[in-house]
């Protein structure tokens, strides 16, 4: 129990830390690219539950993502709902995808349920580019409330994201110390054994598919105000497919940590190059770094430091 | 608006676009139907296809299916030596799920920019003498920017078919995938079999790749387009039926064909995609899986 | 413990990373006039986005020749915005906080253009935008200005000619039929078409859209036959304009007069590559060889794009956007000069009063910033012959049709007559 209490005190000084850097006001630019790191932390994490924890590969990451962000520019639109609204209700609807998800894939196990995540992402992203209220293919358009705290509704949004942060890295390290997170293990090595040593592997894998997309959800509810313009290209890119498997492989997949490594590595160094080598290389760089840690080191950087610590 | 002739040609150049997509997932049903590895950068070998098409077309008038015949050998190779670097870094089961997907979404995006430094960004097209006509066969119109390329498939998968169920090597890569002990103690090295097929399914994208820059025009990033569709097929086809996959792709091809036709082409992909969900709820084997 | 101390390493070392690479900005000449802008060099819009950062580095260069804007060298600091709107905020914010740059430009495209506008209304910056479709509409921000020649009503600018041409017709046609990406650009064309169909008082036969990675638009175009329309009216990007050309002629579809929208067939590879097919289209264009689009300026910019095009692996004749990204900075420069500065409030103003002379003819802002007369051309594929890339270079191939002020051709009509 100290451990946990410690935690948490820990968790509140990073949160408390942010309150700091926003008010404080260092260049602007940091929250911006800050923003974008975060949110990779969230995401990677929420990722890692599923697959990290449960191993099942999750394809279909945009179609979670980008469903928080819309059902926050649906609630902007119609109510003009306050930040925590859009939060709750992003993540509480990604989370009823993770579980229709689940259910649907029940008896699909390794990559066949990676195959149904990317079905699930191109339906998805189909329905909304035909969906006019939230822009269809255009996009739309969002402006910013009017008198954010910190007064710069980025800076704003940085905190929150700093918040998030903690919360989802909380929630995971929860689950991974629990007996969740001993099932999901159980459930990861070898599903048919864990079901006959009566672990409840249809159970902890609906919480694992509503947890995950719980979070993914409340990852994408603040993305409307941060880029303005939604619209489903890129709401849907197939980078945050991408970086939701390369962070937690690039950090480690076995523990809370290694999403968060993986996250501020790639995250920062995406964009670094973004404002700095700014051209075709970027994703030359991001393949030979993916391939090179594969070959490399494919437990990641966690991986590594056993490795050293072994030596 | 309904009318027989409507129909007929739907289903028609439904089965014309099945033979094609047949062509393009054929390597996919190879690597990741039999050999059970997630090789999300085969859309981009395809693409490489496609420019090497262009390229000689380009640069000596070469027929794109000739170019893709004659570069077969050397996406062979290059399907070889993927296979070994992605053979060497992998140590235990589990895990290479994830791991190969990283890898070649890593090889996925170094080809893309590889072919955009090369080539820039512009849209490429090829020039034949045939690719414009048509005929018409009783009322429904055929044209040959199709139909080759359907043909073409077919042959392919039926070369493949063959390859698989009557040669030595063909039958070592079905043992393979169904067990590697058995295999091993037969005297054949598994790893060398899988490096064959491997190959064998690169090389496949070599003439697909030249059947796709024959019907549209490509740039690097084309090959986002054939992702999802490359996996649905196999997957709904059955892993390890290069039959299924021709039958997986037909329907896709005519049930395209026919939103397109009668309901509105904009939920095409979704109904596409909503039946590969619907297949993997009900039977997750696919149509003729193992 | 040690995963603990390795994700704090982690976390140091890059916080340290990032405060001394990202904060260190772009080295600099002595004092110039630094212009930033983000603009879509790779992804989907990179094809337009990279002619047009050309264009606008002749601009500078061009400008540094005669001695730089107020006597100060001008610098270019662009990023790769990659045609993810996402990226935008990131990199204007690091444009103006850490490269501290004087002016910004936008980058290319309605969707690129639109998070731009947040920042630049909340930091009072005057923006040239390039080529965006009613980014200002929602907004209305005053010290906007639009690069584009569509007009006070960008929505409905490509189908106002279009559909105007086909009344002027006699018999008058009486059916259209509709079709089009679930894309941005397609999208808009299609709002404004139905606008203006209306207006027409046509009659809708078919209207339809189709998913941009559609491969086979066969099926789209026999049913598009099937309700034998008089006027195909097209809305697309350029891999489904090639798809609906090739499909049209391969079914036999001939309506009397077909074109509008289609984005792509102004590409050089594109016109190389579809020759004749071309024939009979009546298309959007923004900048043709014709006698009456010789503005001032813009031969001599194309014999200074078009070699450094080809060596960039650009668009080689670049007759479509670069003129206009260079008009841009053409307005830019010239109410920088004219207010005596770079005071964001002064130059929106000057450019809100004044009629500027540029590559592209005389530039007056209206609207929402929009130009105040609209003049997207509608011209038509005439004698185009195969695998011939030189004709497009010389006035005939592709005459204006309209507007009237610039009209040099005459249509053919209807559509099957040009084929022959």
């Amino acid at each position: 129990m100290r451990r946990t209490g410690l935690v948490l005190l820990v968790g509140l000084a990073v949160v408390g830390a942010g309150i700091v850097l926003a008010t404080v006001r260092v260049n602007p630019y940091f929250y911006f690219a800050g923003y974008v790191i975060l949110q990779y932390v969230v995401i990677a994490t929420a990722w890692n539950i599923l697959g990290g924890y449960a191993g099942y590969v999750n394809f279909g990451t945009p179609a979670f993502f980008a469903l928080g962000a819309y059902t926050a520019v649906v609630l902007i639109q119609w109510v003009r709902a306050p930040l925590p609204v859009l939060l709750l209700a992003g993540g509480l609807v990604s989370a009823l995808l993770g579980l229709g998800i689940g259910y649907l894939t029940l008896r699909l196990r390794g990559v066949f349920f990676s195959i149904a995540t990317l079905a699930l992402s191109i339906v998805l992203q189909t329905m909304i580019m035909n969906w006019d209220y939230v822009g269809g293919s255009r996009g739309l358009s969002v402006l910013r409330p009017s008198g954010p705290p910190f007064g710069n509704y980025v800076v704003f949004l940085f905190t929150v994201m700093v918040a998030l942060a903690v919360a989802a890295v909380t929630v995971a390290r929860f689950i991974e110390r629990s007996w969740i997170g001993r099932g999901l293990a159980a459930l990861r090595d070898n599903e048919e054994a864990a079901e006959c040593m009566g672990v409840p592997t249809l159970r902890l894998k609906l919480f694992a598919t509503t947890v995950s997309g719980f979070l993914l959800g409340v990852a994408g509810a603040p993305f409307p105000y941060y880029v303005t313009f939604v619209e489903p290209n890129s709401a849907f890119a197939i980078d945050y497919a991408v970086n939701a498997l390369a962070m937690p492989m690039i950090g480690g997949t076995t523990s809370w940590i290694g999403p968060v490594i993986g996250a501020v590595l790639l995250g920062t160094a995406q964009q670094l190059a973004t404002v700095t080598i700014s051209s075709e290389m970027n994703l030359f760089i991001v393949g030979v770094v993916l391939v090179a840690f594969v070959v490399l080191a494919p437990e990641g950087i966690l991986g590594l430091v056993r490795k050293l610590r072994g030596l | 608006m309904f009318s027989w002739d409507l129909l007929a040609n739907a289903v028609v150049a439904g089965l014309l676009l099945g033979g094609f997509y047949a062509a393009v997932s054929l390597g996919i049903s190879l690597i990741f139907g039999l050999l059970d590895i997630a090789n999300i950068a085969q859309p981009a070998f395809v693409i490489l296809g496609s420019y090497s098409a262009y390229a000689m077309n380009d640069a000596y008038g070469l027929d794109p299916i000739l170019t893709g015949i004659l570069f077969t050998p050397a996406f062979y190779v290059l399907g070889a030596l993927v296979y070994r670097v992605y053979y060497g870094s992998f140590e235990r089961r589990g895990d290479e799920s994830l791991r190969g997907l990283v890898f070649f979404f890593g090889v996925l995006f170094i080809i893309e920019v590889s072919l955009s430094l090369k080539y820039g960004v512009d849209y490429r097209l090829v020039q034949t003498g045939y690719l414009g006509k048509s005929i018409d066969l009783g009322g429904v119109g055929i044209a040959f920017r199709y139909l080759v390329p359907c043909g073409v498939g077919v042959a392919m998968t039926a070369a493949l078919y063959l390859f698989l169920g009557r040669t030595f090597y063909g039958r070592a890569i079905m043992a393979v995938s169904q067990d590697q002990a058995a295999l091993r103690l037969m005297g054949a090295d598994p790893v060398q079999i899988k490096t064959i097929a491997f190959g064998v399914g690169i090389a496949a994208s070599s003439l697909a790749g030249a059947l796709l820059i024959s019907i549209a025009p490509v740039i690097p990033s084309t090959d986002r387009d054939y992702i999802g569709r490359m996996f649905a097929i196999t997957v709904l086809g059955g892993m390890g039926s290069i039959g299924g996959t021709l039958v997986a792709a037909v329907i896709l091809g005519v049930v395209e064909s026919l939103m397109a036709t009668f309901f509105g082409p904009s939920w095409s992909l979704a109904v596409s995609f909503g039946i590969l969900l619907m297949a993997l709820a009900v039977r997750p084997a696919g149509l003729f899986g193992r | 413990m040690n995963r603990t101390r390795a994700l704090i390493g982690v976390v140091v070392a890059t916080l340290v990373l990032v405060a001394a690479v990202g904060l260190i900005p772009v080295a600099r000449a002595a004092d110039p006039i630094r212009i930033g802008l983000g603009m879509a060099l790779t992804g989907g819009l990179s094809a337009n986005g990279k002619p047009a950062l050309l264009a606008m580095q002749i601009w500078k260069d061009e400008v540094n020749k005669k001695g730089g804007l107020l006597g100060r060298p001008v610098e270019l600091i662009y990023y790769d915005d990659q045609t993810n709107p996402s990226t935008v905020p990131g990199i204007y914010t690091k444009l103006l906080d850490v490269d501290k740059v004087d002016l910004v430009v936008s980058g290319y495209g309605t969707n690129l253009i639109a998070p731009l506008m947040p920042i630049a209304m909340e930091r009072k910056l005057t923006v040239i935008g390039i080529f965006g479709l009613a980014n200002n509409e929602k907004y209305k921000y005053p010290n906007y200005f639009q690069i584009s020649p569509t007009g006070p009503d960008p929505a409905t600018s490509t189908a106002t000619g279009f559909f105007e041409l086909a009344a002027k017709q006699t018999p008058r046609p009486q059916t259209v039929a509709i079709v089009g990406a679930d894309a941005e650009y397609p999208q808009t064309a299609l709002v404004g078409a139905r606008e203006i169909i209306k207006r027409f008082g046509f009659k809708t036969v078919y209207d339809k859209t189709y998913p941009p990675s559609t491969v086979d638009y066969t099926p789209i175009v026999r049913a598009i036959k099937a309700t034998n329309p008089d006027i195909l009216f097209v809305a697309s990007y350029p891999p489904d304009s090639v798809g609906m050309l090739r499909a049209s002629h391969e079914v036999g579809l001939q309506p009397k007069i077909m074109g509008g929208g289609m984005v792509g067939l102004q590409f050089t590879t594109i016109m190389q590559s579809m020759g004749s097919k071309l024939n009979g289209i009546v298309n959007y264009d923004y900048w043709v060889p014709e006698s009456t689009m010789m503005f001032p300026g813009i031969q001599e910019f194309f014999k200074e794009y078009q070699p450094r095009a080809a060596k960039e692996g650009v668009d080689t004749l670049g007759y479509y956007l670069p003129p206009y990204a260079y008009a841009a900075m053409q307005v830019l420069g010239q109410a920088v000069e004219a207010t005596r500065g770079l005071d964001q409030q002064k130059i929106a103003d000057h450019i809100r009063s004044h009629e500027f002379s540029t590559i592209v003819g005389k530039v007056k802002f209206g609207k929402n910033g929009e130009w105040a007369k609209g003049r997207t051309l509608m011209v038509q594929y005439q004698k185009v012959q195969d695998g011939n890339i030189e004709q497009f270079r010389q006035p005939g191939k592709k005459p204006v049709l309209y507007p009237d002020e610039l009209k040099s051709g005459n249509i053919i009509y209807p559509y099957s007559a040009a084929l022959k």
